[in-house]
């Protein structure tokens, strides 16, 4: 087999174009920075006399609309590599930028379906559908979908297995063909093979699902307890609020790093400090909830009893499922009380004082936004009718003043997201990570930054990975609050 | 003024007392202690006997008052051996009698212990490496400081222009790339032999061999160059810059849509002597806060650099404390991280108050 090339039959056409268009924006871009500074304005619509517009083009529109065409040329030559690849299917002829387009094809079919129809139902669709309506919000929601698609058909996408070795690959450049392919196996490394013969291609994809796994749970849970606190604490202020304030500066006052390598050590959680951290964090879903219920339907006793009573069962049970495992005779008597039989899942050591630790760095943040925006909330009209009508005041917070809230918390959600990702990036990095084969983006940076030097491909797919998706999460927060603030 | 000064002092104290024990806590756990006794004493030791090795050791008593003694307010531990008749103490240095030792040795002597890895006082270990990471967060300051203020005072004093989104757009990208992602890039397309811009500055001609930068610190902890020196300093400046650039740019839009600006347009004032005379002062209070509590996000960033470039500073120190269970090293890094965090709170707390008038603290 041969080595594959980087553009292959594609590049001679579609090269020259994406150089020419990037080198048309590069010169627009300094053009129009230069032309700023100088004091030069964009062109203005002039009223004339005969009540006809004039509108004059001055320098700046001109490098700006060089910019414009710079990158719609750009788009379009990204397009080809990926129709390309998807149409000539074959590695050989579309090249490694090919051959990566035409695996993710189904990404590429559900992003374009998603984005279809989003479009056209924007109008129906809140402020979600507001989103499209701001180039910023729509790149980064871009961003975000692909990463979230790449996860879920990530059985699909990778060519190799996450942690299938070949030894005769180890740290092959992008492009280098398996020296013994067997029948059905995709014959090349398409982002060559890493420090130990692994595809680096195939970890990028099966680390976005082991990310996405953790991440975006993590920060709901951390929202769950920084609200059920946060709430009460803004409401009702006193010495309730001091008290949860001064835990919270604590914790806030860690260094998120020592932390970490205080959490994360073998020795810990031979201790079981994470089982009772998280005997202590889980429970606050559940109160959220059974609150939640409680207050909307305390007038409506047979509906309450059912919600909460369902509540109770089932979070209890998927808590107490959580908390133990009473196979595990390492643990402390405490978390192996609870019968095997009811035992419905257990949680590796590893991930669940990751996972912990997670929510514990987050909350505290979380629930200062909360009590800030309650703070601020507390004094507003609709509040004391509430008050004056006999409202409870778990009501006013759960059912009045959380709804108001929730531009503010939607916007921290997707940026908590990318920083959870973050962190769980750092924790990889420092080899504190989920299991030292896992594929997530940090662990595979931290193994690829020992030749980074000789071998650059191994770190530099996943730190690309990481960023974009972090990228795309921030940009989706930016767009989400301009889009709210229109209102 | 003196009153909010003292119970802000006061509240930071209970905070530090309180994390350190929490620190104090978690590293003197039982799995640790056993861990500890096994490495320093003998790796098949059965359980009695690490439990006689923590005894003889003073590392047997109860929790609060080890904290104690570490701490420095209970006297330190002091007995004798009973198999060789020798004196031994957490006061006692070599080949000193019981009678001379001091009673007190803690934190509050400043005593910080001893470092069972590098077998020696953690004092003088945490100073030089203190000093090294002295020097880069000073460079990394005076990059990321200067150059995230003129972003976000270019950004916000025209809110909403072509400049204003592309500024925004660049600090988005620079605080989501976090410091292990900028490093790696930056080292590849720097300081790599095979790829990224050396390769291609030695065939033009441009450079004669080797690389633009060297993609470790090593040498920069004797002789800091510019070519050692500038990869770490610049992934520690981007991550933090793009946070300081967006508060500024905050402040600074929020400054000049206030009506004193409008009436100094309405003078006739040019625009660069608004921006620059009126706008700027009152503009830079808020992200004053934003700069000093940066500080705490640094030591992350601190540790991570430290870690990728081979830079033997604090992060580093810290990094092999935590994995050596090299215990009292360790609490002397805590301490120092609480420290450094509290006092920033506490100085961007009162540079608030003192830079910005319209506070009255009552």
């Amino acid at each position: 087999m041969e080595p594959l090339t980087w553009s292959g039959d594609l590049g001679p056409f579609l090269n020259p174009v994406l150089a020419l268009s990037a080198a048309l924006f590069a010169a627009g871009f300094v053009a129009n920075f230069a032309l700023s500074l100088a004091g030069l304005r964009p062109g203005e619509m002039v009223v004339n006399a005969d009540r006809t517009l004039t509108f004059r083009r001055t320098p700046v529109d001109l490098a700006v609309a060089a910019m414009k065409v710079a990158t719609l040329v750009f788009v379009l030559g990204v397009l080809g590599y990926v129709l390309g690849g998807m149409i000539l299917a074959d590695p050989l002829r579309t090249g490694i930028l090919g051959g990566i387009a035409a695996r993710l094809t189904p990404v590429w079919l559900s992003l374009a379906l998603l984005f279809g129809l989003s479009i056209a139902l924007k109008r129906r669709l809140g402020l979600y559908g507001k989103l499209f309506d701001s180039p910023i919000g729509m790149i980064g929601l871009g961003l975000v979908i692909f990463w979230v698609f790449s996860a879920v058909f990530s059985g699909m996408i990778a060519t190799h297995g996450a942690i299938s070795v070949i030894s005769g690959m180890r740290n092959e450049v992008p492009g280098t063909p398996l020296p013994s392919p067997a029948e059905g196996q995709y014959a090349w490394y398409l982002l060559g093979g890493d420090a130990l013969g692994r595809d680096v291609f195939s970890r990028v994809i099966y680390g976005a699902f082991e990310v996405l796994k953790i991440a975006p749970l993590a920060t709901l849970f951390a929202f769950m307890v920084g609200i059920t606190l946060g709430l009460p604490a803004g409401y009702f202020g006193g010495r309730l609020d001091t008290i949860i304030t001064f835990l919270a500066n604590l914790v806030l006052a860690f260094p998120v790093i020592l932390l970490f390598y205080l959490l994360v050590t073998p020795e810990i959680v031979a201790a079981g400090i994470p089982n009772y951290l998280s005997m202590v964090l889980f429970i606050f879903p559940i109160i959220f909830m059974v609150v939640l219920f409680n207050s909307r339907f305390r007038t409506d006793p047979p509906r309450r009893n059912l919600l909460v009573g369902a509540t109770v069962i089932l979070g209890g049970l998927a808590y107490l499922s959580l908390i133990s495992n009473p196979s595990d005779p390492e643990l402390p008597l405490l978390f192996r009380l609870w019968p095997e039989v009811l035992d419905l899942f257990d949680v590796p050591g590893n991930l669940l004082i990751v996972f912990v630790s997670v929510v514990f760095v987050n909350s505290p943040t979380v629930f200062r936004i909360v009590r800030g925006i309650v703070l601020d909330i507390k004094t507003r009209d609709y509040v004391a009718a509430g008050q004056t009508r006999g409202e409870g005041p778990w009501y006013i917070m759960l059912w009045e003043m959380l709804p108001n809230a929730r531009g503010p918390l939607i916007v921290d959600f997707c940026l908590r997201i990318g920083y959870t990702t973050i962190l769980l990036g750092t924790l990889g990095f420092f080899g504190l990570g989920v299991s030292p084969e896992s594929p997530d983006w940090g662990s595979t940076i931290n193994e690829g930054r020992r030749l980074l030097t000789i071998y650059p491909h191994p770190a530099l797919p996943p730190a690309l990975a990481l960023m974009s998706l972090v990228l795309g999460l921030n940009l989706l927060a930016d767009g989400l609050r301009e889009e709210s603030l229109k209102d | 003024m003196a009153f909010f000064i003292l119970r802000r002092v006061g509240v930071m104290a209970l905070t530090a007392l309180c994390l350190t024990f929490v620190v104090f806590f978690l590293t003197n756990l039982a799995p640790n202690l056993e861990k500890l006794a096994k490495t320093q004493g003998n790796a098949r030791m059965s359980d009695a006997e690490v439990i006689s090795w923590l005894d003889r050791n003073g590392y047997g008593g109860p929790l609060v008052q080890r904290y104690g003694e570490w701490l420095g307010v209970v006297p330190g531990w002091l007995r004798e051996d009973p198999v060789t008749g020798e004196w031994r103490g957490r006061c006692l240095a070599r080949d000193q009698a019981p009678e001379d030792a001091p009673r007190f040795c803690g934190l509050l002597q400043g005593d910080l212990g001893y470092s069972t890895v590098s077998a020696d006082e953690v004092s003088n270990i945490i100073g030089g490496r203190l000093q090294l990471t002295g020097i880069l967060m000073f460079w990394a300051f005076a990059v990321m400081v200067p150059s995230a203020l003129l972003v976000g005072v270019l950004a916000g004093m025209r809110e909403g222009s072509r400049l204003d989104r592309s500024l925004s757009t660049f600090s988005i990208a620079s605080t989501a790339t976090p410091e292990y992602v900028s490093g790696v890039i930056l080292i590849v397309l720097l300081a790599s032999s095979q790829i990224g811009l050396s390769p291609l500055l030695v065939e033009w001609g441009w450079l004669d061999g080797g690389t633009l930068f060297l993609g470790s610190a090593r040498s920069a902890m004797d002789d800091v160059t510019f070519w050692n020196f500038t990869l770490p300093v610049l992934t520690i400046a981007l991550y933090g810059m793009g946070y300081i650039a967006r508060m500024t740019r905050a402040s600074m839009a929020e400054v000049m849509t206030a009506q004193y600006i409008r009436t100094a347009r309405l003078k006739g004032v040019s625009f660069r002597n608004i921006v620059i005379k009126h706008a700027l002062r009152n503009a830079l209070i808020a992200p004053f806060t934003v700069i000093m509590l940066q500080f705490p996000w640094l030591l992350t960033g601190v540790v991570i650099v430290e870690t990728l470039f081979n830079y033997n500073g604090f992060g580093w120190t810290l990094v092999q404390a935590a994995s050596n269970n090299d215990i009292e090293l360790l609490l002397a890094c805590s301490i120092v991280a609480v420290l450094v965090v509290l006092v920033t709170q506490l100085i961007s707390d009162i540079g608030y108050v003192f830079l910005n008038p319209r506070i009255r603290i009552t």
